[in-house]
C-alpha cells in the first residue's frame, strides 16, 4: 500500500511528463484560439490586430462552409457504413477455416500499410483514370463508357477509396471479436434448429457490438480530419470540400491564418459535438 | 623531397580543408518539371565547382507553392533556394523576404535576361528571382493529323479555327482527341488556362474599382466556349486534367492538340519520351480578333529566401543554374532542344539553337504576352494569367473549383459563375480593396 510519501514522490516524478503532454496539447490549441481572433494574413501586412468575432463570422457566413460540414458528415457516414458492414462480412469469413487462412488474413489487412497518398495516387492513376485506368478499360470491353469517377461520381469515389484504406482496420478489429465468441453458444443454437441469419441476428452481432463501437468511434476521429486523400485526388473541387480541406485552403492557399483558426476552433466543435453524439448513442455498449 | 614541393603539398592540403569546411549543403524546393529534373541530374557540375552539396525537394507544382509559401511567410528556414514563378516573386520582393539579385557576377551577364523575364521577377527594378526559364503558351499540334483531316493550321490561327480543327480531328474510336486543355482545379492549373483563354475574348478579372467581372458577357463567353470545344472534341475526365495529364495523352497520340507551355515543347519532341515526337507542329495561341491572343507569360526562377545562413553558397548556385554555362552544359550533355528555353536574349541569337523547330515559336509568342497591359479593357492588375495581389492564389483556386465542377456538369456555367462572382467579391471587400 502507497504511504503519502510515495504517493507524492510518485506525482513529482510524473509532473515533467505529464507537463510536457500538456504543453504539447495545450500551446497549439491556445495558438489556434488567439490567432482565430486577430486578422493576421502573412502575405499582406501580417498580424493586422484585433478583430474579436470577425474571422468565425466570415468563416461561418461563407458559401463554402455548411456544404464543407455536410461534405464531411456525408463521407464519413459513408465511409462508416461500408467499414462496417464489410467489415462484420469480411471478419466472419475469415473466421471459417479454409486454405492458405494466414495469407488471406495478411492480404486483407494490407491495404492498411499503403500511405494514404501513395494509395490515392494508386486510385487516381492506375484504377480511376478514364482513359489509362484499369476500370475504364474494363468498361470498355463490355462496351460501356468509362466513367469520369473524380469528376462525375466525386463523393462515391471518395468514399471507395478512404473504405478501402479503412476496410482492414474494421476487419481486424471484428475478427479479433468474433473469435472470443464462444462456439458451444453457436452449436447449441445449431442444435436447437436456429437458421444462419437468426444466429447472426441473436448471436453474434449483439457480442460484435462493442467491437463495432470502438470500429465507429476511432474510425470517426480519423475521419474527421480527411486530407490527403481529397488533395491528392480532386484538390477540392466537385463537392469534395470538406471542412479540413476548406480550413487548409484558408490557411495555406488564402495564407489567412485568423480566418482559417476560426475555421480549426468550429472543426475542434464539430469533431465534439459528433464525438459526443456518437458516446450517446453507441458509446453506452461500452459500459456492457 | 624538395622544400618546395614540401610546402606545394601543404598549400594544397590547406586549400582542401579550406574548401571542406566553407562547403555547404544547399536545400533546394523544386517543382516536378522535366527541366529541373534535368537540372538535378547536373549537379555533380555544381558541386565539382564549388564544393557545395545540394538536397532537393521536388514537388508537384501546386504542393510546391503551398510549402513555399507557408515556409516564408512563417519564416520556417527548410529551404536555402525556392523554385518560384512571376506571381510570388514581385509581392515577396516587395515584403521584403527575398535576397535581392542586383549583386551578380559580371560573367553572369544579368542583362543578358529577356526583358519580359526581368521585369516579371524584379520589384522596384530590383531582380528578386533568377530565371531558369521562361514560358509563353502555345499551339502544339499533330501535324499528321492536320493533315489527314484536310486542314493548314495558320501561324496565328483564331479559336473558331481551332474548335473546327478540333472537332475533325476528333477519332473516338481510335481514342484521338481533338484538343486536350487543361481543366484541372488549381490557379497555377486550370485557372492559368481560363484566365489566358478569357483575355481574348475581352474578359478580365477585376475593373479599375477591383469589383469581379464575372457576371459580364466576355466570361460566359470564355467558359461556354471552352466548355463546348472540350465536350465535342475534349478527354474524357478534361476536368481533372492539368499540365502533366495532357503532357502524358500527348505523348500517348491521344490529342490532336494541345495549347499549353512553350516549354512542352521539348517533352513532346523528344522520341524517348514522345510517341509522336516527329509529326509536331507549332502556332501562336489563338485569338478572337479582339487584339489579344490566349498565351501567358511565365518564368520559373530561383529566389533566396532573406535572411538565410547560407546566401553565399545559394548565389553561386543560382547563378550556376541559370547561367549561359549551364545552358551550353546541358546543350553539350542533352542536345540544344533541351536546354531550358525562355530567360535569355543570347539563347535566341544562337544559330545552333535557332534550328530547333519551336525555338522561334516560343520567343513569338513570350515576345506577345504583355503583364502590363493583358485584358481587352483596362484593368487595374499586372498579370496575363492571374492578377499579382496576394489575395488572387486563394480566390482563383475557389473560382477554378467552381469552373472545374461546371466542366464535369455538376452544375452549369451559369452558376459557377455566380458562385465565382460572389467567392470573389466576398474576399476583395475583406481584404480591403472594394
Amino acid at each position: 500500500m502507497a504511504t503519502k510519501q510515495s504517493r507524492s514522490a510518485a506525482r513529482m516524478m510524473m509532473a515533467p511528463a505529464v507537463t510536457l503532454l500538456l504543453g504539447w496539447m495545450l500551446v497549439p490549441l491556445i495558438m489556434t484560439l488567439y490567432f482565430s481572433f486577430r486578422d493576421y494574413r502573412p502575405l499582406s501586412g501580417g498580424d493586422r490586430g484585433w478583430v474579436g468575432f470577425d474571422n468565425y463570422m466570415r468563416f461561418v457566413t461563407s458559401s463554402a462552409f455548411w456544404p464543407s460540414v455536410q461534405t464531411t458528415l456525408v463521407i464519413v457516414g459513408g465511409v462508416l457504413v461500408i467499414t462496417v458492414c464489410l467489415g462484420i462480412l469480411l471478419a466472419i469469413l475469415l473466421d471459417q477455416p479454409m486454405w492458405g487462412q494466414g495469407v488471406v488474413r495478411i492480404l486483407v489487412i494490407a491495404p492498411f500499410f499503403v500511405m494514404p497518398t501513395v494509395s490515392a495516387l494508386v486510385w487516381k492513376n492506375m484504377f480511376m483514370d478514364p482513359t489509362n485506368g484499369l476500370l475504364a478499360h474494363l468498361w470498355r470491353f463490355f462496351g460501356a463508357e468509362p466513367v469520369q469517377w473524380l469528376s462525375q461520381a466525386s463523393l462515391p469515389s471518395l468514399i471507395m477509396i478512404v473504405s478501402w484504406q479503412w476496410l482492414p482496420f474494421a476487419t481486424l478489429i471484428l475478427l479479433t471479436a468474433i473469435q472470443s465468441l464462444d462456439s458451444e453458444q453457436l452449436e447449441a443454437a445449431e442444435m436447437d434448429g436456429a437458421p444462419s441469419l437468426k444466429r447472426f441476428w441473436y448471436i453474434i452481432l449483439p457480442h460484435l457490438s462493442r467491437a463495432i463501437t470502438i470500429v465507429v468511434l476511432i474510425q470517426t476521429i480519423f475521419l474527421l480530419g480527411l486530407f490527403a486523400e481529397i488533395f491528392v485526388t480532386t484538390g477540392g473541387a466537385f463537392g469534395t470540400k470538406t471542412l479540413s480541406y476548406l480550413i487548409f485552403q484558408r490557411v495555406l492557399e488564402s495564407q489567412n491564418i485568423g480566418l482559417g483558426s476560426a475555421g480549426g476552433v468550429y472543426a475542434i466543435i464539430l469533431a465534439n459535438i459528433v464525438a459526443i453524439f456518437l458516446m450517446r448513442i453507441v458509446g453506452k455498449n461500452l459500459d456492457a | 623531397m624538395t622544400k618546395s614541393i614540401r610546402a606545394l603539398l601543404g598549400a594544397t592540403a590547406l586549400t582542401a580543408t579550406a574548401f571542406a569546411a566553407s562547403a555547404e549543403t544547399l536545400t533546394i524546393a523544386t517543382v516536378n518539371n522535366g527541366d529541373m529534373i534535368r537540372m538535378q541530374g547536373l549537379t555533380a557540375d555544381f558541386t565539382a565547382k564549388t564544393g557545395h552539396e545540394v538536397e532537393w525537394v521536388t514537388l508537384e507544382e501546386n504542393v510546391l507553392r503551398q510549402r513555399v509559401t507557408t515556409d516564408i511567410s512563417t519564416k520556417g528556414g527548410a529551404f536555402d533556394i525556392m523554385t518560384i514563378g512571376m506571381y510570388e516573386t514581385p509581392i515577396w520582393g516587395a515584403n521584403g523576404w527575398l535576397v535581392a539579385l542586383d549583386d551578380l557576377s559580371e560573367e553572369y551577364d544579368a542583362a543578358d535576361i529577356l526583358p519580359a523575364m526581368a521585369g516579371g521577377l524584379s520589384h522596384d527594378g530590383t531582380l528578386y528571382a533568377a530565371p531558369f526559364y521562361g514560358e509563353s503558351s502555345m499551339i502544339m499540334y499533330r501535324t499528321d493529323l492536320m493533315e489527314k483531316a484536310g486542314l493548314e493550321m495558320p501561324e496565328a490561327p483564331t479559336w473558331t479555327f481551332i474548335r473546327e480543327a478540333a472537332a475533325a480531328m476528333t477519332d473516338r474510336d481510335a481514342d484521338i482527341n481533338g484538343i486536350c486543355l487543361r481543366g484541372k482545379a488549381g490557379w497555377g492549373e486550370g485557372g492559368a488556362f481560363i484566365t489566358a483563354m478569357s483575355n481574348s475574348f475581352g474578359a478580365r478579372w477585376f475593373d479599375m474599382d477591383w469589383n469581379a467581372q464575372f457576371d459580364t458577357e466576355a466570361w460566359a463567353n470564355t467558359l461556354n466556349f471552352y466548355k463546348g470545344m472540350m465536350d465535342e472534341s475534349g478527354p474524357a475526365g478534361y476536368a481533372t486534367n492539368g499540365f502533366n495529364e495532357n503532357l502524358s495523352l500527348f505523348q500517348q497520340g491521344k490529342c490532336g492538340m494541345w495549347i499549353d507551355a512553350t516549354v512542352a515543347a521539348s517533352f513532346v519532341t523528344n522520341p524517348n519520351d514522345s510517341t509522336v515526337a516527329d509529326s509536331v507542329g507549332f502556332a501562336l495561341a489563338p485569338d478572337n480578333g479582339l487584339g489579344k491572343r490566349s498565351n501567358w507569360l511565365w518564368a520559373w526562377a530561383l529566389a533566396i529566401p532573406a535572411g538565410s545562413q547560407k546566401a553565399d553558397a545559394a548565389k553561386q548556385f543560382v547563378e550556376w543554374a541559370t547561367s549561359k554555362d549551364y545552358i551550353e552544359l546541358v546543350a553539350a550533355n542533352e542536345g540544344w532542344a533541351n536546354v531550358p528555353p525562355g530567360a535569355r536574349t543570347s539563347l535566341y541569337e544562337n544559330p545552333n539553337y535557332m534550328e530547333v523547330p519551336f525555338a522561334k515559336m516560343t520567343l513569338q509568342s513570350i515576345l506577345s504576352a504583355d503583364p502590363n497591359n493583358s485584358t481587352v479593357e483596362e484593368s487595374p492588375y499586372v498579370g496575363v494569367q492571374f492578377a499579382a495581389i496576394p489575395e488572387f492564389a486563394g480566390i482563383a483556386t475557389d473560382v477554378s473549383q467552381e469552373f472545374s465542377a461546371a466542366y464535369a456538369g455538376q452544375q452549369t456555367i451559369e452558376e459557377a459563375l455566380e458562385k465565382a462572382q460572389a467567392i470573389t467579391n466576398d474576399a476583395m471587400e475583406a481584404a480591403g480593396y472594394r
